[in-house]
């Protein structure tokens, strides 16, 4: 059973190459809660939200400066290996990305696969089915679990990218628009799964649909930028409710009521 | 609403004349144009003396000039332009099949004849009888066969893990834009240009140096023919793991798995099919080489299975060779030398039918 963890961020600061792309990000989220992004397009979101398992590090030219704390661990201290870190927070993405040379059962075994751990054929079997199940896609797969994932529709195959990421049981589990190329009966579905797995992951969510914002999110952060060519910040922090009935900020109150943006 | 409804609405409007419409042709013009025409044809050269290339060069200058106008006067200058460049594609096409269509008649339709099992399973050489005083030389293709799969297999097993391994560095690893990675593009680009003889030249000085006087042996041909393969292994792999979305990596990555095992189990295992086509062009390219081979492995009537020493004959060669030194016998000569042009093409053949059956195999499971 994953052990959810706290995460930490104080003054990040993100570049590409020279460019200053997210300045200032201090933030704490707390273990077995949701905590929502918000923000126009181009603000940092996803950048920032990338920092937090180490993937801007694939776009040449990004790094950091700034501390990210899991459990008091520093993500960016010397010595640390990528590769452990995103073991422990995993990553959906905005687009399904199921491994096309893959069967629904290997896609979800991959994370282990990959890593070249051997796992006795029953191991296997049960971790397909729980992490199935976790993503609530068992039902619907159980009986074609050989054919490939890209057989699956758009959102059965985001839950496969959910069962996949879960199956290597990360603390912390990182969306980036996970619905946001899904229909309304599937965001639903995932909705769904997130209120679940909040049970048991800490779970960051980026999105642009605000009414997802306040159903499935506990904090919600509402990022800004000032123009193009100006680094994004962190505009308020707060519970969803506050955020969305009685923010602080004027700008999040232009933001959210649909002022701008 | 019942289509009865509709109909009698329909019924109780006026016809009217539908501004939308404009002139048209009857539907199979194009087809009685091109009988027109070759008719028409036929009958100029008649008066000025019929052949068969000039009837058919006639015709369709005729067809493309008649469909012009007939549909610039019945339709529109768009729909005549539309017609007449079709044709053009159409024509284009035809005269690049010919020479393609023609070649492969002419080596099966002259090698046929020689091939049977004994070209195929006994290499050339000459038997004389004592009783009569009589030399009579036997051609066979053993050799030759053998040398070819020889050569050009070691020559691939040097060039696709440099190729691919090389791709895989300047799609993977190198930076955009690093000087590194922009030198390896730039030779490689160079080495594409390279003409095939002057890689057998480098080949034979190479082994002359190193082994001394009469170097020629298989393994230096083989050499000859990786520094053409290599270039044309690291450009379409190059291209194919360019293909490889980059979200699959991401999703590896956020998986926690390492950089390698993402490139081996996700990258190079999605774009397989792709890299065993590259592989497979490469070979049929270079398969085919005679003058590299010529100069780095010489050639030779004698069965020799050892690419380290000695002359190797490759079906190329001996093709050259029957040609250009025939024996006493000219017209047999020649003969075994279509019947080696035949085995080349089906050794190609059955190359690229393994090559689908293996990029088939691997190929994404979606897109079966």
């Amino acid at each position: 059973m994953p052990v959810s963890k706290r995460i930490e961020v104080n003054d990040l600061n993100v570049y590409y190459g020279d460019f200053l792309a997210v300045e200032g990000v201090s933030m704490t989220i707390e273990p077995r809660t949701v905590t929502a992004f918000i923000g126009p397009s181009g603000c940092g979101k996803s950048t920032f939200l990338r920092t937090l398992n180490r993937m801007h590090e694939v776009i040449p030219g990004a790094h950091v400066r700034g501390e990210v704390l899991i459990d008091g661990n520093d993500l960016y201290g010397p010595g640390v290996d990528p590769v452990l870190v995103r073991r422990q927070v995993g990553m959906v993405f905005q687009r399904p990305n199921p491994f096309p040379t893959m069967s629904i059962a290997d896609n979800v075994l991959a994370g282990v696969r990959l890593n070249n751990r051997r796992m006795p054929k029953s191991d296997a079997d049960d971790l397909v089915e729980t992490s199935l199940q976790g993503a609530n896609l068992w039902n619907e797969v159980k009986d074609r679990l050989h054919l490939p994932g890209s057989s699956l529709s758009g959102g059965q195959q985001q839950r496969l990218c959910i069962a996949r990421a879960i199956a290597v049981s990360p603390d912390v589990l990182l969306m980036d628009e996970p619905c946001s190329a899904l229909d309304p009966i599937s965001t639903l579905a995932i909705e769904d799964l997130i209120e679940e797995l909040k049970q048991e992951y800490t779970i960051v969510i980026v999105t642009h649909n605000m009414q997802q914002a306040t159903r499935v999110s506990d904090k919600t952060a509402f990022f800004n930028i000032a123009g193009t060519g100006k680094p994004g910040k962190l505009i308020e922090y707060d519970t969803t409710s506050t955020i969305f009935t009685n923010p602080n900020v004027q700008a999040t109150e232009d933001y959210v009521s649909g002022k701008f943006g | 609403m019942s289509t009865g409804t509709i109909g009698k609405r329909g019924a109780a409007r006026r016809p009217q004349a539908n501004s939308l419409t404009s002139g048209q042709l009857p539907r199979f013009f194009e087809l009685y144009a091109l009988a027109g025409s070759l008719f028409v044809a036929a009958g100029l050269l008649a008066i000025m003396g019929f052949n068969v290339v000039g009837w058919l060069v006639a015709s369709a200058i005729l067809y493309l000039v008649s469909l012009g106008a007939f549909s610039s006067i019945v339709e529109n200058r768009r729909r005549a332009t539309d017609r007449v460049v079709r044709g053009l594609v159409i024509v284009a096409f035809l005269l690049a099949v010919i020479p393609l269509v023609s070649t492969l008649w002419e080596v099966v339709s002259r090698g046929i004849p020689a091939l049977d099992w004994d070209f195929i399973s006994t290499s050339s050489g000459a038997t004389f009888d004592p009783s009569t005083l009589k030399v009579t030389v036997r051609y066979g293709a053993l050799q030759s066969i053998v040398g070819t799969l020889i050569i050009t297999g070691i020559a691939a097993v040097i060039s696709i893990p440099i190729g691919i391994l090389t791709a895989v560095y300047l799609v993977e690893y190198a930076r955009p834009g690093n000087w590194m990675a922009r030198t390896v593009t730039f030779l490689v680009d160079v080495m594409t240009g390279i003409p095939s003889i002057v890689a057998g030249l480098f080949a034979f000085s190479l082994f002359s140096i190193l082994v001394g006087p009469k170097a020629f042996s298989g393994f230096s041909a083989s050499v000859a023919l990786s520094v053409l393969m290599i270039p044309i292994v690291v450009r379409s792999s190059e291209e194919m793991l360019k293909l490889v979305p980059q979200e699959l990596r991401e999703a590896s990555y956020a998986l926690g798995v390492s950089r390698f095992s993402t490139i081996t189990k996700v990258v190079l295992r999605t774009a397989v099919a792709g890299l065993v086509t590259g592989v497979m062009l490469a070979i049929a390219r270079v398969i085919g080489e005679t003058a590299p081979i010529f100069i780095a492995a010489s050639f030779s009537n004698n069965f020799n299975a050892d690419p380290f020493h000695d002359p190797m004959n490759t079906l190329a060669v001996q093709i050259y060779a029957a040609f250009k030194f025939p024996g006493q016998d000219v017209a047999q000569s020649f003969q075994s030398a279509w019947g080696a042009a035949v085995l080349l093409v089906i050794l190609v053949v059955i190359l690229n039918l393994i090559a689908r059956l293996v990029a088939r195999f691997f190929a994404p499971r979606g897109l079966r």
